[in-house]
């Protein structure tokens, strides 16, 4: 019996399943187990199944998990035959669902619906045909009693006497302090994660991060088709991304994509009266501008241009700059303006920036001031 | 005994002498677990999070944690040729080149999202019934836990395949370390090995997530679950139960069958909506190129959140001595968040300190008669959808046809304001509760049965309360708590209270937290209500049966059914007849 008992047990539990004086419980589909740990809750209100009483809903009950685990057993097979069978370039029209690749719908269909069913096979088990009948189990508070406190700060102490921790001040003392300075080997190992490759030390992260590839007199590309651009190519409103021309051999030399991040721009033509200022004297090129691509927020790229009101909107985070008054912030949770890169043409015609940047684009850190 | 009985005694034995394995089995194969519906919310993590192992495994077969520049060849014709890191080429793989491979991910990412889901209700479930009070104080830190480890392990997934959706995501989360003052831009650069993206940062990101992040997890899950165990689970107040039982269906069989069975009908569910619904089709995005972003980039729902509350900071950033001090990222991003897992973590202590409560509590409460606990919650709620709405400002602003700007500035305001409100409504909606409840305790429940009386008033009848929802409602008195004693500044003898200040804070949020509740009838005065409710429905009852006879009409007159020289009641009527109906 140990620690299970009815709440009522001077009566003799009523199982709910009607009356039980018979004692041999004739009246259920199934006899129930009356062993420890099936002690009802006597107070418990509980009304019977029809699989209790009904040796033929029983058995409905018993044939309808069968079929459930004989579909697991049938969905099993179809994965295989699915996974073989369906070419995966296959597309089929689901209701609903639209145009699906025919083998992955397969496969998670016969896969999921097998799986579903051997589940809902064993709750239908547990809710028709096992026991309903709620049992009660007495808890125990977590708190040990007074003697196992008592035997355990003993023990305690008896340790802490032999050992001489209390005892030995030296030894106390010094272990505190090695303790306590071992995980900086631990700490000083990540220092590594960032190395310059060449042994030395290298830049400052605050100089990486203000430098771009931009210099005097760097062509202007498009991006992706990396040509060189004219000022009358640009209309009146139009809008171009664009990076420096060595832009693609700085990455081959890197192997990585750090420059473009950070070089990416935005050019965009207005009517030179349109402009209202700019970070720089002259920093335009007849009404052709060029900004960061990088949001000074937390450094998405940028790319929703209205003409009409010269509003750049992030889709990231929705900051909101104006390129026709110094790319300065107007809306939005970015602090800082958008930097300008000064442009003119060469001699060849092409846009080229004047100089570099003349402050870091993208987001703010610590030592940008 | 058939053999396989024979076998499977063996087989226990053999373990048994090497384990002690039969003890625990029979200590524990008919413990006890109550069952309700909200219970599994926690087992739908469990078996999600199982489910998410088991698709993971598969997937890192495949994968290439790699950042390598290479040409795509792959069958998705419209990126052939292009150059992409390994990390998205390998992706692109397993969902067009395995076969079974998008279902996996599908699977893994929808498990994921599930896992999360789960975790949040299950902890809203917890904290709503007060099931995190003492012993189980623990277990619900562990759960804080485990709900922000599923979304560093979530994040760190979705920034995996190195799509371009993916990488913008990584692209902020470097803003953010960035903006983190004195150590933010080193930290950046050796998480990054330099600066964005560099090309160690996904093969590192793998790690985190498919080792530490995972480990961690199935650890703390581990810890969880031997809690439950060891602490039995709570209740709900019902026929039978007290704090000190646990009245359900034993592990061995109906638990085995169906919990068992759940984790089936989960991973059943995850597997069809993994074969059938298409989540973070990759292939569209293209591969990551710092360069570039599409409009609407939304994160994953979890995130949503954090990144709402970044979308709607002011833009506040200050330069001191040189240093840039960037609080509009800073200040959502970190200290926010920051902040608000340590007060959930906290808040057993916090209430438990405030309202002196030392009691071990194995009966749950219901949330309305913890007013106070529930209004703080469901502030919670409001706060956390009002960001949420604010991750999706954009999406919410071309749906509705509406500012931008307006969306913003509202939920600026409503952020402060609204959970606030949020807190008054829900606390008057629970003392509404405790009041109707009390009226139930002591007048019965209105019956729906309408009675004219011989003289023509009608009344509802009331009936006594079934004994399931008097169980139910009765755990009011249990709940109800007086608030603490105000603090004194000299105890009699004219002594300073060196504590005072410390007293009277806890006294006031004591008050704060109690002061409120309607005072429920004790268990004398429900039994009173109820014998007399019952005595009540069955006088009525055989009136009605016999005023078939009674054809007076009464006029109304103002509300108060009544003719003179007849009886008001039916009490005056009962007794006019002598006791005879």
């Amino acid at each position: 019996m140990s620690d299970l008992t009815t709440r009522d047990s001077a009566e003799t539990p009523d199982h709910g399943h009607g009356p039980t004086t018979d004692g041999d419980g004739t009246d259920l589909a199934r006899p129930l187990f009356t062993g420890p740990g099936a002690l009802p809750a006597a107070d418990v209100p509980h009304r019977p199944r029809a699989s209790d009483v009904n040796p033929k809903a029983a058995r409905r009950v018993e044939r309808q998990i069968a079929a459930m685990f004989m579909l697991a057993v049938l969905m099993v097979i179809l994965f295989v035959i699915a996974y073989v069978g369906i070419d995966p370039y296959t597309m089929a029209y689901v209701p609903v669902l639209g145009e699906v690749g025919a083998q992955n719908a397969a496969l998670g269909f016969t896969f999921g619906l097998g799986v579903f069913a051997i589940g809902a096979g064993a709750i239908q088990w547990a809710k028709k045909l096992m026991p309903d009948v709620e049992v009660v189990q007495e808890r125990h508070t977590m708190t040990s009693d007074a003697e196992e406190t008592d035997a355990a700060a003993e023990q305690f102490e008896r340790g802490k006497e032999e050992s001489g921790f209390g005892q030995y001040r030296l030894i106390r003392r010094t272990l505190i302090a090695a303790l306590a300075l071992f995980p900086i080997p631990l700490v000083v190992l990540l220092r590594d994660l960032w190395s310059p490759k060449n042994g030395g030390f290298g830049p400052s992260p605050s100089e990486v991060l203000s430098e771009t590839a931009w210099t005097e007199g760097m062509p202007i590309v498009t991006d992706g088709t990396y040509v060189k651009i004219r000022p009358e190519e640009i209309p009146v409103g139009g809008l171009v991304s664009a990076l420096p021309e060595n832009i693609n051999e700085i990455q081959e030399e890197e192997h990585n994509l750090n420059a473009r991040g950070k070089a990416a721009i935005l050019l965009v033509r207005m009517e030179p009266d349109e402009i209202r200022s700019q970070q720089g004297e002259g920093w335009d090129f007849e009404g052709i501008v060029a900004y960061s691509k990088i949001c000074t927020h937390v450094g998405c790229p940028i790319a929703l241009y209205e003409h009409r009101t010269h509003h750049l909107l992030c889709p990231c985070h929705q900051s909101t700059f104006d390129l026709a008054d110094a790319g300065n912030v107007i809306f939005g949770p970015a602090a800082r303006r958008m930097p300008q890169l000064p442009i003119g043409v060469n001699e060849e015609g092409f846009l080229v920036a004047k100089m570099p940047f003349q402050e870091p684009v993208g987001p703010s850190f610590w030592e940008r001031g | 005994m058939s053999t396989v009985e024979k076998v499977g005694g063996s087989v226990a034995t053999y373990v048994d002498n090497r384990t002690g394995s039969n003890r625990f089995l029979a200590r524990n194969l008919k413990k006890v677990f109550p069952d309700h519906w909200s219970f599994m919310l926690g087992e739908i993590a469990l078996y999600s999070f199982i489910v998410v192992l088991l698709t993971g495994v598969f997937l890192t077969l495949f994968y290439k944690p790699s950042m390598v520049e290479v040409v795509y060849d792959g069958s998705y014709v419209p990126l052939k040729g292009v150059m992409m890191s390994e990390a998205y080429a390998s992706t692109l793989d397993i969902s067009f080149d395995v076969r079974g491979g998008l279902l996996i991910r599908q699977m893994h990412h929808w498990a994921a999202l599930l896992f999360i889901a789960a975790m949040s209700v299950h902890m809203m479930r917890v904290f709503f019934t007060g099931a995190f009070r003492k012993p189980r104080e623990f277990n619900w830190i562990i759960g804080v836990t485990l709900i922000a480890l599923g979304l560093a392990a979530g994040f760190s997934g979705y920034s995996l395949p190195d799509d371009l959706l993916s990488g913008t995501g990584l692209q902020i989360a470097r803003g953010i370390i960035q903006a983190i003052p004195i150590v933010g831009t080193w930290g950046a650069f050796l998480l990054f090995d330099g600066e964005f993206p560099g090309t160690e940062f996904i093969s590192r990101l793998y790690g985190v997530h498919i080792l530490l992040v995972p480990g961690l997890i199935l650890a703390l899950v581990t810890v969880h679950l031997m809690l439950v165990w060891v602490q039995k689970h709570t209740q709900f107040p019902g026929p039978g139960r007290t704090n000190n039982n646990v009245v359900g269906y034993p592990l061995m069989p109906i638990y085995m069958a169906k919990a068992g069975g759940f984790f089936f009908v989960v991973f059943g569910v995850i597997t069809l909506i993994g074969g059938l619904v298409t989540v973070n089709p990759i292939w569209i995005f293209g591969p990551y190129t710092p360069d570039q972003v599409s409009a609407g980039s939304q994160p994953d729902w979890y995130i949503g959140w954090l990144d709402g509350m970044l979308r709607i900071m002011p833009n506040w950033e200050t330069v001191l001595f040189g240093y840039t001090i960037s609080w509009n990222i800073f200040l959502p991003a970190v200290v926010i968040p920051g902040i608000v897992f340590t007060a959930a973590a906290l808040y057993p202590f916090l209430e438990a300190w405030a309202t002196g409560d030392k009691r071990d509590h194995n009966l749950l409460d219901r949330p309305r008669n913890a007013p106070v606990r529930t209004g703080i919650g469901v502030m919670a709620i409001t706060f956390y959808f009002l960001l949420f709405i604010g991750g999706g400002n954009d999406i919410i602003a071309i749906t509705f046809d509406l500012s931008i700007n307006s969306i913003i500035w509202f939920l600026r305001i409503a952020v402060i304001v609204g959970p606030p409100i949020a807190f008054l409504i829900t606390k008057r909606i629970c003392l509404g509760l405790q009041r109707r409840d009390r009226e139930k305790l002591l007048h019965g429940y209105e019956s729906g049965r309408i009675l004219r009386l011989p003289h023509g008033e009608f009344i509802e009848v009331h009936e006594p309360l079934t004994p399931k929802e008097r169980a139910v409602i009765e755990s009011a008195v249990e709940a109800y708590h007086t608030p603490l004693p105000a603090a004194q500044k000299t105890d009699a003898n004219g002594v300073r209270n060196k504590h005072y200040r410390r007293q009277n804070l806890r006294a006031k949020l004591s008050h704060w937290f109690y002061g409120d509740a309607i005072v429920p009838p004790t268990y004398d005065e429900i039994e009173a209500g109820q014998a007399h409710v019952a005595h009540d429905a069955a006088i009525e009852a055989p009136l009605h049966e016999h005023d078939v006879d009674t054809t007076v009409m009464v006029p109304f007159h103002g509300g108060i059914l009544h003719t003179e020289g007849e009886p008001a009641t039916n009490r005056e009527q009962l007794e006019e007849r002598g006791g005879n109906l």
